[in-house]
Formats: structure tokens, sequence, C-alpha cells
């Protein structure tokens, strides 16, 4: 396993968010967590990229515990968060906010740097278009590629996904999807954060369901969006 | 007004020489506030141990208060070591405050009011610190430049030591401008201000940014703290109050977490101050001050440039 959480407790003072929580990631995958609003999903995300201390259980990352790892040197280790409501850096344009992405990285001048850079710029043309206009003054679709493109450019193993389609129009959520599932086949894992249940699960290898701070089922993503129980509630199928 | 017409040049070259200075020690205020949201006022006495750090130096390099430095070369000489004691003195003082006082609260996620009070509790243990050791009274600078008069501007004289005190200021100011643009760090310092979250999902790490930021604030206080002693002569422990409130009033004037506002403020305060107290008189000098803040924030609540150092595009 690649990334490994087991029997996890997060808090908020005296709010537990987290309750024995259990997933893990394979390498290659696209594994999707569902769960309605105030499930504790980004939780899990700010939990995973060191935002958020953990009260119990243990995260461990190619074999190795992280559980109490400093955030930053997470992102060193290869995890890599585009976090719910973007997280853009509003006073920097497209190209440093991107070069931002690479913070981490040793190689700055080299080759493969570029290379990097020039991968995230075909994913996502509009930003190329882009590059000197400011995060802040950017539409919500471009912020969302800002986001993701700049997670891409530490060059991580696995990307944690809060939310991508949130806030767009459904041709851009359809487009943001495919550009997920084409950075997994360039042989990116990725940790999909899902309310778009139609979508996400469609697109995963595996899924879990989360609700009130618990996963309460797991299976297939083809699996998930034939259980009844998860159509009822996720895909406002009755 | 009489007066404020006869002696116009004069009083706007003095008041860009303080301006120069308020404007540099505004620049520890906003970075600090930049980052962590954070009105450091030990910030004034960081500026006072750099004042003791520059006259430590020229005494350790033989000289005292009555010695005259008569030839340019050893004046530079003394000036280069003594500018680098009191950035030295300042950015290590800032970066022991960050440690001791503020760290172990950002650890315990302490309210904002327990930041403030401890702020002021530092300021004020290290300023009685300076007077048990030094005493009250003030200690004077050697004379290491005699002001000249250089040149007239329009009826004003300019002398030697004006354009050095402005000179320094500009360039120092301009590279920590650029180094906060162009350099690795400096992008890492404004991302922590832009978003503190997102900046340790790029891998920034906070408490290296947030000490960098001290050290910063420290050394252009310990510039402002050596133009100060040519400029005065004189310092001693509770000379960085009045400064203090002076250049943080300067910060929150051009726009507070603003590096450009701190120059523009600063500048603006300086003047101000002088055209005021020659309309009105000199003991007005601190009330001008306040007066031209309180009417800056009615208009523009955010100071002339406005936008935080999270929002600045510099
Ligand atoms: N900063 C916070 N302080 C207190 N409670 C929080 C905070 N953030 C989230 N919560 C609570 O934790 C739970 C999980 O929230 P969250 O992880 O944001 O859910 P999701 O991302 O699935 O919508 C919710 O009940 C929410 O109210
Ligand atoms: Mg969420």
């Amino acid at each position: 396993m690649l990334l490994e959480i087991s029997d996890l407790d997060v808090y908020y003072g005296r709010i537990q968010a987290l309750r024995g929580v259990s997933l893990s990631v394979d390498d290659g995958e696209i594994v999707t967590l569902i769960g309605a609003n105030g499930a504790g999903k980004t939780t899990l995300l700010r939990a995973l990229s060191g935002l958020r201390a953990v009260s119990r259980g243990t995260v461990t990352f190619e074999g190795k515990d992280i559980t109490h790892e400093r955030a930053d040197l997470r992102v060193v280790h290869g995890i890599s968060q585009a976090p719910e409501g973007r997280g853009i850096f509003p006073g920097m344009n497209v190209q440093e906010n991107l070069e931002m992405g690479a913070y981490s990285r040793k190689d700055r001048k080299s080759k493969a740097y570029r290379e990097d850079f020039d991968r995230v710029l075909g994913l996502f043309p509009r930003l190329a278009e882009r590059r000197r206009q400011f995060g802040g003054t950017l539409s919500g679709g471009e912020q969302q590629m800002l986001t993701i493109g700049r997670a891409l450019m530490s060059r991580p193993k696995v990307l944690l996904l809060d939310e991508p389609s949130m806030g767009l129009a459904p041709k851009l959520i359809q487009q943001i999807f495919t550009i997920v599932e084409e950075i997994n086949q360039q042989g990116t894992t990725v940790l999909l954060v899902e309310q778009n249940a139609q979508q996400a699960l469609s697109r995963a290898h595996r899924a879990y369901v989360m609700e009130t701070g618990s996963i309460v089922k797991e299976g297939t993503g083809k699996a998930l969006l034939a259980d009844p129980a998860v159509k009822e509630a996720y895909l406002g199928v009755a | 007004m009489d007066f404020l017409l006869k002696n116009f040049w004069e009083l706007t070259v003095t008041g860009l020489t303080q301006g120069s200075i308020y404007a540099l020690v505004a620049l520890g205020y906003t970075l600090v506030y930049g980052v962590l949201r954070l009105i450091n006022f030990a910030h004034s006495e960081v500026f006072m141990v750099g004042t003791f750090g520059a006259l430590f130096a020229l005494e350790g390099m033989g000289l005292n208060a009555n010695s005259d430095v008569t030839s340019a070369s050893a004046a530079i000489g003394y000036l280069i070591v003594a500018a680098l004691a009191a950035a030295a003195a300042s950015g290590v003082t800032a970066v022991i405050v960050e440690r001791v006082a503020y760290r172990p609260l950002r650890r315990r996620n302490a309210p904002t009011l327990v930041f403030l009070i401890t702020a002021i509790g530092a300021s004020l243990a290290m300023s009685e610190g300076f007077a048990i050791w030094r005493g009250r009274d003030n200690e004077a600078f050697p004379t290491v430049i005699d002001p000249k008069t250089q040149f007239k501007f329009f009826d004003a004289s300019v002398s030697n030591l004006d354009i050095l005190i402005f000179l320094t200021a500009i360039v120092m100011m301009f590279s920590l401008d650029t180094f906060m643009r162009r350099t690795r760090l400096g992008r890492g310092v404004r991302a922590v201000a832009q978003d503190p979250d997102s900046a340790a999902l790029m891998g920034v790490n906070k408490n290296r940014v947030i000490s960098l930021t001290f050290l910063l604030g420290g050394i252009m206080a310990g510039g402002a703290a050596i133009l100060y002693g040519l400029r005065f002569g004189v310092t001693k422990y509770d000379v960085g109050f009045l400064l203090g409130v002076k250049a943080f009033t300067a910060a929150v004037l051009g726009g507070i977490g603003n590096l450009r506002g701190a120059l523009i403020g600063g500048l603006a305060l300086g003047l101000v101050e002088n055209y005021g107290s020659a309309i009105v008189g000199s003991q007005w000098r601190d009330v001008v001050a306040y007066v031209t803040l309180v009417v800056v924030l009615m208009f523009r609540p955010t100071g002339i440039l406005g936008e935080s150092l999270g929002k600045a595009r510099a």
C-alpha cells in the first residue's frame, strides 16, 4: 500500500470529527471518498497533509509512519493536495502560483522541472494563456485548474483532491474529471474527495463512503454505484 | 503659514530624512503583521538594541563622544562596521524575541490578546533591562560624520548626512522588496502572508518563514538604528518608544502589511510632521502626526496603499 490510514481520530476542541477512520490507497489507483457535507472528508485530507493534528491512529506512507510528520515535509515525501476552496495565492500570478507548487523541489533549474511545467500547461491550456494574471482575478474554473496544476508541480506520488467539482458548471466538471483520469494515467495516484458521487464513483478504482466521521461502506467504484443505499443517499435515485 | 512657505524646502529635507528612519522601522511592524497578524510591540526595543549595537561597535573601535573622524575613508570603515553591528544586534534580538515570547504561544494556539500582552511585556522587559544595565541617561555617539552642506536643493541646504540617510533607507528597502519578489525564501514569506495553510501544502516551513520575517524586520531596524545614531547623536533605554509609535503609525498610514506602504507612510509622516509643526508650532508635532493618521484612516481605512502584504503584489 502506498498510503495506509488506520483507526484515525481527529478532534476540533471537544468535537470529534473523525472516528476510527481506516482507509488505504494503493499505488496507481484512483480512490474516491464520498460523503455528505460535514461528514469529515476535508478533515481527513487536512490530517493527511499535516494541517490538522491526529489524536489517535496512524498514517503510513510508503511503509513509513508519518502520523506526526510536519506538513512541509510531507510534500517532500510525495503527498500533495489541491485543497477545498482552492487556496490560490491571490497576490501571485499564475506562473508564480505554479512555481510555489515546486517550492520543495531541489531541481528547479533542471530539464525535468521544465518538462513538468510544460506538462501542467499542457493539461490546462487555459493557464498557459493566463500566465501573468493574478490568482485573485481568475474565474472559479481557472482557479480549480491552477490549484490542481500547482499541486502537480511538486511531482507527488499521491495527489489529494478536495471537491474539485465544487461550484463549477457541468461542462467544466466533466472536463476536470477527465483531466483527473489523465493525471492518474500519467502515473500519479489520486485520492479524490467528492460530493458529485456519480462522476467520482464512475472514475474510481475503489471508493469509500463516509458518514459523520466514520467510513460506513467500501468497495469498487462500480459496486458502490450499483449499491441501493448509495443510490438513494448520494445519487438522487429513489 | 509664512514660516512654512519660507522654510518649505528645508522642512522637506528634514522630513524626508526623518521619514526614511520611520520607514525602515515601519517595515518590521509590517512584515510581522503580514505573516502573523500580530503587532509586535517589542519591535521598538529591537531598534533600541540596534542603537546600542552601533554605539558599542564604534566604542570598540576606539572612538568616544569627543573623537572626531576626519578622513573620509576612515569614516566609511567605521560606518560599515557599526551598521553591520547594529543590523546583527537588532536582527538577532528580533529572532530571539520570536523564539522566546511568541513561538511558545503559537504552539499552544493562544488567543490574540495573549500575544498582545506578551508583546507589551517583552517590550517593557527589554527597555527596563537596558535601563538597569546602562542607566537612564543619554549616551552620546561619536561624531563619525560631521554634517557638511553638499549642495542647495532650491533654498535648502542638503548635508552629506541627509544624503546618506535617505540613500541607505532607499537601498535597504529596494533590496528587501527585490528579495521578497525574486527569491525562493521571499516567495515563501509572501505565500505564508497570503494563505498560511496553502503555503504549508506547498512545503513551506512556516516556523522558518516566521524566523526569517523577524530577522529581516530586525535588520531593517538595525539600519534605522545606525542612521538614528548619526542623525541625533544619542541613545538610551527608551529611545525606541516614541520612534516605535511613530513607525507603527507610518506602517498603518501606508497600509499595514504592505512593504511599499511602509516607505510611503514613513516619508509621508516625516513630511507632514515637519510641515505641520511649522504651521502650528513644533510642540504640536506629535499631535499633527496622529491627526493625520486619523484623517487618512477615516477616508481610507486600510491606509494609503491599502492592500495587505497578503494581497500585495510585491
Ligand atoms: N475549524 C473547525 N472547527 C470546528 N469544527 C469544525 C472545523 N472544521 C470542520 N469542523 C466540523 O467537523 C466536521 C467535519 O467537517 P469537514 O471535514 O469540513 O466535512 P466535509 O469536508 O465532509 O464537508 C463538521 O461537523 C464540521 O462542522
Ligand atoms: Mg469539505
